[in-house]
């Protein structure tokens, strides 16, 4: 019971939530999908813009530079073309030159030195300017511009590709990612699906006898469900850990490109940065180079000269845009000692000297406060200046320790030459100081240095202003905001001098560009930074934790799955544990039941025996009553305990069937004759019909067929009410196949029942067509086992009662299953009945169905497959009838009965006696019929179709008849039930012979045949029948048995049915007794003696026999002499405690002719020695 | 007493029958036995219950002198006076000698000397316990039948 709840609770549970787990499983994985799909789209978009912006912006910077280094040029050239070129020329210009805002001021200076210019046209021819130097000097830098921007764009472009690769790569691998989580996914929602079949397919395989193996097998089951379960846990990790790490990379990745693309743009903007400044830087070089030119030409050139300290301070301020780094240019002249006093004379001031110290503090410093310089070798004092830088005219250069070198390196090499960075008077800015050498224009291009020292008049500086420089410079830059660049000196590599820079910024990631000022002597760098720290980088993030929480997502919904598989199959284990239980209880409770019946059975003998014994004394009639209900009681309750030991023998197994020949029309005669009564009660007509197809002897289990027709019989009387009928047919199967060709009456009629009009049945009460169960056999018609040895018979036993609810069809054949409570009530029963027989059924290889209508009836039916006999065995309980039998051989008989079904049942009867039949429907239609007529033995009427009136004609015709027929027929009248006056009265009215109460048997029918036809005189069948007393009653009976207790018992029970017993205690003493001639009717021998046991015994007596038959057969004896019979066989029934088959057939076969068990019964005493004994 | 007895010898009788039943000391085959007992032969489950118990004794004898010898090895014989015994108890209907016997029986038969012994000694035990009931149930019978056959004149 707390098996059956916990596996209903178990199951229920188990359904209820594997409905929902698996809508659960089926949501999460879309929406996965989903995600999975719209993380991937979104990526990659992010990928591609982010590229695009990229190249896009870095080719807008390098525009911008080119376009600005072409302006800065060609306003060069404006400027230098207005300077040197004739009015014309400068005219083709001056238009762009006026819309300068601010310029028109200088424009007159420029004209007055075209004036002059004019002058000198002659002299100048050679070395100035034309067209076509400019126009190529333009060409050139467009073409280093044209160059420079596919050189910019190149290193870009395979940037971009390696970036491109790499790119793909990444993507590439996330996509597989993305492919390998819902291949996943997949993979383990089908492997989750097979693991939900696999139990149940595993479960189906356990098997219901083999505990032992079950048991191994469900270890083996869990165990390695257990390995699966970590295996499956293990992976689950794994594939987290995947996740996991995948998603670190992916940040880590896209974090690492992110810095990088950062350090390539700070690298690139750098670099933009450096080479603008070095640009820009080149360009006034080349401005304070073209000065330098201009001095030599016009102040060393001519004479006077035609600069003054106010033309080169007009011109440098005029000219100042060409070169916006310079803040001041001055000229120096290169004087000699020797030349000093001249020249001091000359500008009326003396060569002052650089006060070095007073550098640091140069706001107000003055130059007429300089001590004169002290006496050197030679002197470069500033004659011109600028504006800004008008404070040193008159200073010696080369007494300031910077300038001094400078000046020696720049005459030296002839390029401009660059000062460390200092202070700048003045200004106290960061500076360097550029200086060119200006010679004597007799100089040579490829002269040396001590020429080059030679030719040297005087020198140009410029004053570099670094910080505005730079900020000047950087101003002009896209994306100043973002970047902070410092210009580091760096020709000491251990001092580095910061040139220009600020604090701000992230000094971590900064880049280095070389700066090149065309000062191959010194070295200068720019570093660049942002100046803001790197932003959270949110597109590495996202994708990243989308990544991660997926993963984790992912992970949790297979978590869940495993946990749930594991609590399936856990759910599983107990399942099939409790199956096992279930099922072995079930073993166990039958074996119980099996046991327990038999043991019950045991005491109940003893309770029936001692009823059986009360019985027996004196008792009242009131008495007697309880004392016969008791022992009724005790009878029914056996019966129902026998009932139970068969279904529990079955179930567990153990019933065997035997494998007798039998003749099942006796069977059938005998159930019914068991059953009449009861039937005869309630007034039902019971009716057995086999076909002639079926043969007589069958080999199969008389007792268990005999089981089954009663169960049903006795379940049909107990559900039929007062009128109708119960009717037993026997076909064989292959009869039914073909319902066409059916050749049999009966069975045409049953078939034709309810489909048509011409169907009747029994009682003329409406039955069910059986056919429709019989549709349902499958046996019935499978042609496979069409064994020429077995025979498959069909079976049905058809009512009309009241059937079964339809309802309750389903369960009537299960165990204590009644068709509704309240038939119990009704009816009585335990409902174990069908299901015992439908088991029977199936154990000789047969079905079992039933149709049914409420209120109509039902019909069972039944398949069984019995082996064919051989065809000389002969039953030995039909010898009894055979003499009979040939009595009536070939007798005629006219059966009168308003119903054909009928009819043909008592023609049926009529014909095992050898007796042929004809049938008519009714009395007048037999008294039409006269040909008929013709010698018949007997008439037998239906107690329907009797009728007085028209029986008193065909009376009359017998009568008349009796005089060209020997003999006059006898009448039978065929009824149901009648009681004795009823019967008294028909026959006292002469009228009719004999009255045989249905059903129809054969020992029934023989013996009123027998009255009747043979004896002519009355006589009371069937009564003394059953008294053992009768039967044996001065019989001469040998007991043989050594045992003296055994004998004095058998003695004792022989004796009280009156036998004369002969005792004698061995099998040689019985041997003498038995040597005929003897006058012993039959013979009790115990089978285990001493010395010559029961077998030998017999053989010997039988050997004796045979000799003797042999001898009177060849009339060597005279037949006087064994005179009682012809010949001799004295019957010998074994006796045995206890009875096995083995000992069965032995006996059988040793030529006994039966069995007892040896603590006698009557019943058993009765059987066997009644087919030995005629009642007479 | 003086016929007064008969009904409460009579429910002795029977309440001695019942717990020998319900013992298992004796089975139906007993009241088959009893059954048997008519006006021709008074006396008929004395006799037999005599020839038992004198068969048995004899039987039994012989039992203990075979397993008693030491140099023994006649189990067949065993055998066959146990086969005896067993036949006469279940005609009987001794039911619980005959269950005993049958064990001794297959002791015999695997040759177990020890297990002979011990059931050749339950075997004694349950046939004196038998006699000893039946004794009393036959003086009981007995003092019914003094108790029935007294008649008083009316």
């Amino acid at each position: 019971m707390s098996i059956t709840c916990e596996l209903s609770n178990l199951t229920s549970k188990k359904a209820k939530e594997s409905r929902s787990g698996k809508k659960w499983l089926k949501k999460p994985l879309l929406f996965l999908i989903l995600c999975g799909s719209l993380v991937i789209l979104l990526v990659m978009f992010s990928w591609l813009g982010r590229s695009q912006k990229e190249e896009t912006g870095s080719c807008n910077g390098e525009a911008k530079v080119l376009y600005r280094h072409q302006n800065v040029t060609r306003s060069e050239i404006h400027d230098l073309v207005s300077l040197f070129s004739d009015s014309d020329q400068v005219l083709s210009f001056e238009c762009s030159k006026e819309s300068r805002p601010g310029m028109w001021e200088n424009y007159g200076i420029t004209c007055s030195l075209n004036m002059r210019s004019e002058k000198q046209e002659t002299r100048w021819i050679p070395w100035n300017l034309n067209p076509s130097g400019l126009a190529h000097s333009i060409s050139s830098t467009s073409c280093i511009c044209d160059n420079l921007e596919p050189s910019l764009q190149q290193p870009e472009k395979s940037e971009n590709l390696e970036e491109g690769q790499e790119q793909g790569l990444s993507t590439y691998l996330r996509n597989a990612w993305w492919w390998c989580l819902i291949l996943g996914v997949v993979v383990c929602h089908k492997i989750y699906v097979f693991h939900s079949k696999a139990p149940a397919k595993r479960k189906e395989k356990v098997h219901l006898q083999e505990p032992l193996a079950q048991k191994k097998q469900q270890q083996r089951a869990q165990t390695s469900s257990r390995g699966a379960g970590k295996w499956r846990k293990n992976i689950l990790l794994l594939g987290i850990l995947g996740g996991v790490s995948f998603s670190v990379w992916w940040f880590w990745d896209t974090n690492e490109e992110i810095i990088m693309k950062r350090r390539e743009t700070l690298a690139n903007m750098c670099d933009e940065r450096a080479r603008v400044l070095q640009d820009q830087f080149n360009v006034s070089l080349n401005h304070v180079h073209a000065l330098s030119i201009l001095v030599s030409t016009f102040h060393h050139g001519k004479t006077p000269s035609a600069i003054d300290q106010k033309t080169f301070e007009e011109y440098t301020e005029r000219t100042n845009f060409e070169r916006p780094l310079t803040s001041g240019v001055a000229y120096a002249l290169k004087v000699p000692h020797s030349e000093r006093e001249k020249f001091e004379k000359e500008h009326g001031w003396t060569i002052k000297k650089m006060e070095t110290e007073d550098q640091t503090v140069v706001q107000d410093c003055v130059p007429e406060n300089f001590d004169p310089a002290p006496i050197q070798d030679e002197y470069a004092p500033v004659i011109f200046a600028q504006e800004t830088v008008s404070h040193i005219v008159s200073v010696d250069m080369m007494s300031g320790e910077e300038d001094r070198e400078n000046i020696l390196r720049a005459r030296a090499s002839g390029k401009g030459v660059l000062t460390s960075p200092f202070k700048l008077l003045k200004s106290n800015h960061l500076g360097v100081v550029l200086t060119f050498a200006v010679y004597d224009t007799s100089l040579l291009p490829d002269a040396t240095e001590e020429q080059r020292v030679e030719a040297t008049i005087g020198y140009l500086g410029a004053s570099y202003d670094m910080p505005s420089l730079v900020e000047k410079l950087l101003h002009q830059l896209a994306s100043k905001q973002t970047i902070a660049v410092d210009v580091y000196d760096t020709t000491n590599t251990s001092g580095l001098i910061k040139m220009y820079g600020s604090e701000i910024g992230d000094i971590s990631e900064q880049h280095i560009s070389s700066l090149d000022f065309g000062d191959p002597s010194r070295n200068h760098e720019m570093h660049c930074r942002f100046k803001h720290k790197l932003p959270i980088p949110w597109t590495a993030i996202t994708p990243s934790i989308l990544v991660l929480v997926i993963t984790f997502l992912v992970g949790y919904i297979f978590n869940e799955a495993i946990n749930r598989i594991a609590t399936v199959e856990e759910d599983c284990q107990k399942m099939r544990e409790l199956k096992a239980r279930a099922e072995a209880a079930d073993v166990a409770k039958s074996q119980f039941l099996a046991t327990v019946s038999h043991e019950i059975r045991t005491p109940m003998n003893g309770v029936l025996g001692m009823l059986k014994m009360l019985m027996d004394t004196d008792l009242d009639a009131k008495q007697m009553d309880y004392a016969q209900t008791a022992h009724g009681s005790g009878k029914d309750l056996t019966s129902l305990i026998n009932e139970v030991l068969d279904q529990a023998k079955i179930e567990s197994g153990r019933l065997e069937l035997e494998n007798v020949p039998f003749d099942m029309r006796f069977i059938l005669d005998n159930v019914s004759s068991l059953l009449s009564g009861k039937a005869n009660e309630k007034g039902i007509e019971l009716a057995v019909y086999v076909s002639s197809q079926v043969p007589d002897v069958v080999v199969g289990d008389p007792s268990r067929f005999r089981q089954i027709i009663t169960n049903l019989v006795g379940n049909s009387i107990k559900f039929t009410q007062e009128r109708g009928h119960i009717f037993i047919s026997v076909h064989l199967a292959d009869e039914v196949r073909e319902p066409l060709i059916i050749e049999d009456a009966v069975l045409k009629q049953r078939l034709a029942l309810g489909c048509s009009e011409s169907g009747e049945t029994v009682s003329g009460f409406p039955a069910v067509n059986a056919w429709g169960s019989w549709k349902n056999f499958k046996t019935c018609y499978s042609t496979e086992n069409h064994n020429s040895d077995k025979i498959k018979l069909l079976v049905t036993v058809e009512d009309t009662g009241v059937g079964i609810p339809v309802d309750a069809q389903g369960r009537i054949f299960t165990p204590f299953m009644q068709a509704d409570s309240s038939t119990s009530r009704t009816y009585g029963g335990t409902g174990i009945g069908l299901s015992i027989s439908k088991r029977l059924v199936e154990l000789m290889q047969g079905e079992m169905g039933f149709v049914s209508e409420p209120g109509i009836g039902s019909t069972f039916s039944f398949t069984v497959v019995f082996g064919k006999a051989e065809t000389n065995t002969s039953i030995t309980k039909l010898e009894r009838f055979d003499l009979a039998i040939q009595e009536f051989q070939g007798l005629r008989a006219l059966v009168i009965d308003n119903r054909n079904i009928r009819a043909e049942v008592t023609s049926y009867h009529l014909r095992r006696l050898g007796i042929s039949a004809d049938i008519v429907s009714s009395l007048r239609m037999a008294c039409t019929s006269v040909s008929k007529l013709e010698n018949l033995a007997m008439v037998l009427i239906d107690k329907d179709a009797w009728n007085k009136k028209d029986f008193s004609v065909l009376d009359e015709l017998f009568t008349r008849s009796k005089v060209t027929f020997t003999r006059v027929p006898k009448i039978f009248l065929l009824a149901t039930s009648a009681t004795l006056t009823e019967r008294s009265e028909m026959k006292s009215s002469g009228l009719i012979d004999e009255v045989v109460i249905k059903p129809l048997r054969m020992s029934v029918l023989i013996c009123c045949l027998q009255e009747t036809l043979v004896n002519g005189k009355k006589r009371q069948p069937n009564r003394k029948r059953r008294n053992l007393g009768h039967l044996l009653r001065e019989k001469q009976i040998l007991v043989v048995d050594d045992n003296l207790v055994n004998r004095r018992v058998a003695e004792g029970a022989l004796k009280k049915y009156g036998a004369i017993v002969t005792c004698v205690e061995s099998g040689k003493a019985a041997l003498e007794m038995l040597k005929p001639p003897h006058n012993f009717d039959a013979c009790f021998m115990d089978l285990q003696m001493p010395e010559m046991d029961g077998f030998e015994a017999t053989r010997r007596v039988r050997d004796l026999e045979r000799e003797i038959n042999k001898k009177i057969a060849s009339g060597e004896d005279s037949a006087e002499m064994f005179c009682k019979f012809s010949s001799w066989h004295v019957p010998i029934l074994a006796m045995t405690a206890d009875v096995i088959q083995a000992t069965h057939e032995e006996c059988m076969k040793c030529g006994m002719d039966g069995y007892v068990s040896k603590p006698f019964e009557e019943e058993v005493l009765y059987t066997a020695v009644a087919r030995f004994f005629e009642p007479c | 007493m003086l016929g007064l007895g008969v009904d409460r010898l009579q429910a002795d009788i029977n309440r001695l029958l019942a717990s020998l039943f319900h013992q298992g000391v004796l089975d139906e085959q007993f009241l088959q036995l009893q059954q048997l007992q008519d006006e021709t032969s008074p006396n008929f489950v004395y006799d037999v219950i005599n020839i038992y118990f004198d068969e048995s004794e004899k039987l039994l004898r012989n039992l203990r002198l075979l397993l008693m010898d030491r140099e023994f090895s006649d189990y067949k014989k065993i055998g066959l006076h146990l086969n005896q015994l067993v036949g006469s108890s279940s005609s009987i209907g001794a039911r619980r000698v005959r269950n005993v016997c049958v064990a001794f029986r297959s002791a015999s038969e695997l040759s177990n000397r020890p297990g002979c012994l011990r059931g050749l000694e339950v075997v004694e035990h349950e046939y004196h316990y038998l006699k000893n009931m039946m004794h009393e149930l036959f003086q009981l019978e007995q003092q019914r039948i003094l108790a029935a056959g007294v008649r008083y004149p009316m």
